[in-house]
């Protein structure tokens, strides 16, 4: 359909071919924008042949129509060819906002599309308001310690969300796949020579609903046992994290790190074990839903953000945790 | 090669950060200022490219105010070349500062470009592809480590799920992260060489903002926990918490 004014559009990020969860999220943010400025919500999507099959799914998020660019080139996301498509589908839209996931594909994408239709880009919000019919965004600043309201004077509103702040969309929609053909001519690119997945399809940290990081307080990289039981015990949606200090220890890889110069997440659920809670590391995981910390020191500054903790020594405490959600789990059947 | 490496001068991570009268800016009053965290891991990046190469110069540049010039001292003392200072009101708006830069390095002979993934006061993640887009250049972002090569870069980048390693035609941009680079201290010699290192000062062409701040607010106070117990005894009863109270398992 040709838009009116009150269409907003939600990138759809896939991987192998299989909607992720940030497009549920994203998705489903559009659809409650639409709702309150009286329009609807668009999906934009580019993947392998055959991917759109997969899109109509999004209806059940809210998603009125999604706009799919299929090609066996785009299968696996490419930065400069994705930008110029999903740019070329919001240049005709005439959409008020468009929505990207603030993942690690997202922010490689969405600087690309807003600086190529010559608007303004807010990262990483967690949260989105219609103030007097225009668009408000939340999003923190310095490492969480402050919070931005900001708005824009360009149109469209382009925006990436935190994954996990935003509720997967419930209100369904027709979920109508078009199918978009991307217009010819390269940019140029990169070529990607290698990929190396993580060892033993292990979540992602940024990723992850559920967090289990471990501190320098774990005396050394032996111990790690005890974090990965507790992460085990939580079941496949849960990932490790490390403090900085562990990792420049060398006793855990960056791609763990969570903080001010490691990953920023919000996932449902953070532990923290044997973590101080030093500024640095909260600017990564304050927006965590819930905080949990077991700390031997009851002064830690861990205990300042944390909902729950319990003050003892983790190499007693990491080990009947593990046990206990085990015994719940096993309990409840799930 | 020549290289130039974007720098922003940024709060301490340290620094409590109030909200000042204005309500839309952070209260300067004894706020010490660094060079942004992923800047220095760009800066040492770039350097180890010409030191390996032993060829080209590194140029750090900024789009700041009269203070930022202290930034690029830093840079300079850490080993750059030479410094350009773009004078100019930074705002939140990654596409004016994009646009600066861009205009400045257009015509630069540097075929490599680098960033930080993320500037540690406005924790946008964005001018570097951005600036990429601008330049009509390609670009790899959050790259842990890199590898001048023949006409082009070998980039190593953390991804979800995996780490990948992209070759990028020079010339090109890159934004990277911590991982491999270990900013190095500036040494007294360096400090005092520094002093003779030319630093350029010119306008920026920054256009207007179009990112508005409305308002900047501490974070909203975290409900206030509570420590549930002390050592393994305690465990059934947070674990009962996070199940029947917190919704979390
Ligand atoms: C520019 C900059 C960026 C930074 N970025 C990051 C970042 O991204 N992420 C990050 O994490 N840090 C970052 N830091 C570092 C940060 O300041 C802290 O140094 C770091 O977070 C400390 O890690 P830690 O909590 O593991 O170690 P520590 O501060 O040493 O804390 C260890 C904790 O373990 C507890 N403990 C010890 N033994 C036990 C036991 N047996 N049982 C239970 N508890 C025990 C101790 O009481 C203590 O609280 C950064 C710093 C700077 C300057
Ligand atoms: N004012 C500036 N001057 C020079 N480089 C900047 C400036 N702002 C941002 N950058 C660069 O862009 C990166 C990402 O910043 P940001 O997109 O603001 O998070 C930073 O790490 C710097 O390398």
């Amino acid at each position: 359909m040709e838009s009116g004014a009150g269409v907003v559009a939600a990138f759809v990020e896939q991987r192998d071919g299989s909607v992720r969860a940030t497009a549920h999220e994203v998705v489903g943010a559009a659809a409650e924008l639409a709702r309150q400025i009286g329009g609807e919500a668009h999906g934009l999507a580019a993947g392998g042949p055959g991917f759109g099959a997969a899109c109509a799914s999004l209806g059940a998020r809210g998603a009125e129509v999604i706009r799919v660019a299929e090609g066996a080139e785009l299968a696996q996301y490419q930065s400069e060819g994705y930008a110029r498509i999903v740019a070329d589908m919001i240049a005709g839209g005439g959409y008020r906002a468009v929505l990207f996931p603030a993942s690690a594909l997202g922010a490689d994408l969405a600087p690309r599309v807003a600086a190529l239709l010559d608007v303004p880009l807010a990262s990483d919000a967690t949260g989105l308001e219609v103030v007097d019919g225009g668009l408000v965004v939340t999003r923190p600043v310095y490492g969480g310690k402050a919070f931005a309201r900001v708005t824009f004077d360009a149109s469209p509103a382009v925006v990436s969300l935190r994954p996990h702040v935003f509720p997967p969309g419930t209100h369904a929609a027709a979920g109508r796949v078009e199918a978009f053909t991307p217009a010819g001519g390269a940019p140029p690119a990169g070529r990607v020579v290698e990929f190396r997945a993580a060892s033993g399809g292990s979540v992602d940290v940024a990723e992850a609903e559920i967090v289990v990081s471990g501190g320098r307080g774990m005396r050394g990289p032996e111990n790690w046992g005890v974090i990965e039981d507790v992460r085990d015990a939580l079941g496949p949606t849960a990932a490790l994290g490390a403090s900085r200090a562990v990792v420049d220890a060398g006793w855990r890889p960056h791609a763990e790190q969570v903080g001010q110069t490691g990953k920023t997440i919000a996932p449902k659920l953070y532990f923290a074990l044997a973590i101080s809670g030093a500024i640095q590391h909260l600017a990564g995981m304050r927006t965590a839903r819930t905080i949990v910390a077991v700390n031997k020191d009851a002064d830690a500054p861990i205990f300042n953000v944390a909902d729950y903790g319990i003050v003892g020594d983790v190499f007693e405490v990491g080990p009947a945790l593990a046990e206990e959600i085990r015994r719940l789990k096993s309990e409840s059947g799930g | 090669m020549n290289v130039s490496v974007c720098i922003r001068r940024v709060p301490d991570t340290e620094t409590r950060i109030r909200v000042g009268d204005d309500g839309v800016s952070i209260d300067t009053s004894g706020v010490k200022y660094i060079v942004s965290p992923y800047d220095e891991f760009a800066l040492e990046a770039g350097l180890q490219v010409t030191e390996g190469l032993g060829a080209g110069e590194v140029t750090s540049v900024t789009v700041g105010d009269a203070g930022a010039a202290e930034s690029l001292r830093n840079s300079l003392a850490m080993g750059a070349h030479r410094a350009v200072l773009l004078e100019g009101e930074v705002t939140m708006d990654g596409l004016a500062t994009a646009k600066a830069l861009a205009e400045e390095l257009a015509e630069a002979d540097a075929p490599l470009i680098l960033l930080g993934v993320k500037a540690a006061d406005d924790d946008q993640q964005q001018v570097g592809p951005m600036l990429a887009t601008l330049l009509a250049r390609p670009c790899a972002t959050a790259v842990t480590r890199l590898e001048a090569g023949d006409g082009h870069v070998r980039c190593h980048r953390e991804v979800e799920g995996g780490t990948e390693v992209v070759d990028l035609p020079l010339p090109c941009v890159v934004t990277i992260t911590k991982g491999a680079y270990e900013p190095r201290y500036a040494t007294l010699k360096g400090i005092m060489a520094a002093r003779r290192k030319p630093l350029e000062r010119r306008p920026a062409k920054l256009p207007a903002a179009r990112l508005r701040v409305l308002e900047l607010e501490p974070p909203a106070p975290r409900p206030p926990g509570r420590i549930v117990g002390e050592g393994v005894k305690a465990v059934p009863e947070l674990v009962r918490l996070l199940r029947e109270e917190a919704g979390a398992l």
